[in-house]
């Protein structure tokens, strides 16, 4: 790199933190995406440029990726940049990586920006989670999307870039077997759905308990590093996983976070002690803007975390915004409503945001608690106390979208 | 005063099914009328009541709720005339027999001439069934195949989802409503819950307005497009 390429990565870098601090003070962005732009016209590489030097973990996948994200933020042990508010292409990397000079640096990526950002970020570790439809309608796209992570991993065809690669998920594999150095992890994966055709030669996939083949002979790796049951056992030492957070997905999060730690040197024992110490997980409990009002945006997707929400909202009159869909990642039935102890909220007003607002509001109804059904978001007084906002997990990701930190 | 109990919300009580006692309730009580909820549980003598609710649950639970609701006073109390409005699993328990995973055969209560056997899949979804004049819409979510024997009626016939056979849904004696539409399904259908109210409590209803005759328009909606 000459001296005046040095000078142009100098000047974007500041461009990007300029321009995000006004963003931020402003109150007009979230503060991460557009100085990120801004950077990248000043220098199209400015990623590369700030990506040298770093041990960069790139994560990717449909599911789990803020969680792995931080999970190995967290189980690292020392300073680690990373995409925190889920900007999670080039440009939220770009803000990322400005803002931090750690030498650890862990970026969540948008499956369709995997590609470019592996060429652009030479990461030592790509974690790849899993692969899966994210409408019904649009089937046929998670197979274009493994199609070009494997042609990515082919012309990246580095021995020193470990992929750390969920082998129970064939298109996953479909995408990671032509890396020079995978890190096959056995984690329960559920969703198979998108699983059932080969994405090599289109017949049926077998699938006998957590084996699966094809006639074609495409099937599950053998050569296990990280096999996640009852225990965790990576490169055959037992990790002792015991996680704050609920889930089992988080487990299989976990397993992947920690094998990709393991794979850059950090100590597992140590690693594991603190993921299995996160007690919340980005975006969660988080307090941003949308349309002048401020929302501390609390995630509950079942009714024993309702539960645990409802217990932190203050005692008063105040009021609360819940948001309900009930999309195929919330599950389609939303009868858990009526599990949830919505008495609790007596004496305050209900905003009944989402696709499910009407089952929201009739359960309020039954429960006597006062509701207002929100069709037009932009009716909604604005106050000037901090509004919870209690939604469901496409309804969380809605808001974190639409609002700003 | 009217009695209404929901038996068992700790096994069959899956899917919100508490809503069905709370919403019964609720419409009673904004019509002025003497009602009261009771539960019991699984430790509990069934209490005294004029309208039983039975709602679903997972397969041990559902064969031990059968269990406890032999040994009681349950089934005479049925015979006597006692309200019954039972859900997925309850529905199945008030027949001849049932099965549970592995097809292993248990004794239903009897009180209803149907037969419930595993199903080749499970039911999930949607559900949607012509009962009478009235749409009936839910959710279902179970693995059985009930089929109904002599001179029992179904609840209703399927517009959407598969019921007891795909054809048909639940069954209808003079004094047991039973659908596979699991959890609130007296929350969502305002109808249907007014019907149990006004036969149990034995009084002509006007209706009620409220926020539940929206969301069970939409549904309706939805669900027969």
């Amino acid at each position: 790199m000459g001296k005046s390429a040095n000078l142009r990565d100098g000047v974007a870098s500041a461009a990007v933190r300029a321009v995000n601090r006004i963003s931020r003070m402003t109150g007009r962005g979230s503060g991460t995406v557009v100085g990120g732009r801004v950077g990248m016209k000043i220098s199209p590489n400015l990623v590369t440029s700030l990506s040298r030097g770093r041990t960069v973990v790139l994560v990717s996948g449909t599911n789990g990726k803020t969680t792995t994200t931080s999970m190995i933020v967290a189980g690292w042990g020392v300073p680690v940049t990373t995409n925190q508010t889920g900007a999670n292409m080039p440009a939220g990397h770009v803000a990322a990586l400005v803002t931090s000079t750690s030498s650890q640096a862990a970026l969540e990526v948008d499956e369709a920006w995997l590609p470019e950002t592996l060429a652009k970020t030479r990461p030592r570790v790509v974690v790849l989670l899993n692969l899966s439809r994210d409408q019904l309608d649009r089937a046929n796209e998670v197979r274009q999307m493994a199609e070009r992570w494997r042609k990515a991993l082919e012309v990246h065809n580095d021995p020193d870039v470990v992929v750390v690669a969920n082998a129970s998920d064939p298109l996953v594999v479909y995408a990671a077997e032509v890396a020079a150095n995978v890190l096959w992890c056995d984690v329960p994966t559920t969703w198979l759905a998108d699983a059932v055709s080969c994405p090599k030669c289109t017949l049926g996939i077998s699938h006998v308990g957590s084996q699966w083949h094809c006639s074609c002979g495409f099937a599950k790796p053998t050569k296990i590093t990280t096999v996640l049951g009852d225990e965790l056992v990576i490169d055959d030492v037992t990790v002792a996983l015991d996680l704050s957070i609920p889930g089992d997905f988080n487990r299989s999060n976990a397993a992947m976070a920690l094998t990709a730690l393991h794979s850059v040197g950090v100590e597992l024992n140590e690693a594991v002690v603190r993921i299995n110490a996160v007690q919340s997980v980005v975006g969660r409990f988080s307090v941003r803007r949308w349309n002048g009002h401020v929302l501390r945006l609390l995630l509950a997707k079942n009714p024993s975390g309702f539960e645990a929400m409802l217990a932190t909202l203050a005692n008063d009159s105040s009021d609360v915004w819940v948001a309900i869909n009930a999309r195929i990642a919330d599950g389609r039935d939303p009868s858990w409503l009526y599990d949830v102890p919505f008495e609790k909220l007596r004496g305050h007003r209900v905003y009944c945001f989402g696709d499910r607002r009407l089952d929201l509001a009739t359960r309020l109804d039954y429960a006597q608690v006062e509701f207002v059904i929100v069709e037009d978001d932009a009716q909604v007084p604005v106050s000037k106390e901090t509004i919870s906002l209690l939604a469901n997990y496409t309804a969380f990701s809605d808001w974190l979208e639409k609002s700003e930190p | 005063m009217t009695t209404i109990c929901v038996l068992y919300p700790d096994l069959l009580g899956t899917y919100g099914d508490g809503g069905n006692g709370l919403a019964m309730l609720e419409r009673a009580r904004r019509r002025g009328l003497d009602a009261t909820l009771v539960r019991a549980g699984l430790n509990d003598e069934v209490p005294d009541a004029d309208l039983y609710l039975l709602g679903g649950g997972e397969d041990g639970p559902q064969s031990l709720a059968a269990d406890l609701l032999r040994r009681s006073s349950f089934a005479s109390r049925v015979r006597d005339g006692a309200y019954v409005v039972a859900v997925c699993a309850g529905l199945q328990i008030l027949g001849l027999t049932f099965c549970v995973e592995g097809n292993e055969e248990f004794e239903g209560l009897g009180l209803v001439d149907v037969v419930t056997s595993r199903g080749e899949r499970r039911s999930v979804g949607e559900l949607a069934t012509r009962v009478g004049s009235q749409l009936l819409v839910g959710f279902e979510n179970h693995g059985g195949r009930t089929t109904l024997h002599g001179a029992v009626e179904p609840f209703g016939t399927i517009v959407k989802g598969r019921g007891n056979d795909a054809k048909n849904d639940g069954y209808r004696t003079k004094n047991i409503w039973a659908t596979y539409a699991h959890g609130p399904v007296l929350a969502m259908n305002p109808w249907f819950c007014d019907e149990v109210l006004a036969t149990v409590t034995g009084q002509e209803l006007e209706p009620l307005a409220s926020v539940a005759d929206l969301l069970y328009q939409e549904r309706c909606r939805v669900l027969s497009s």
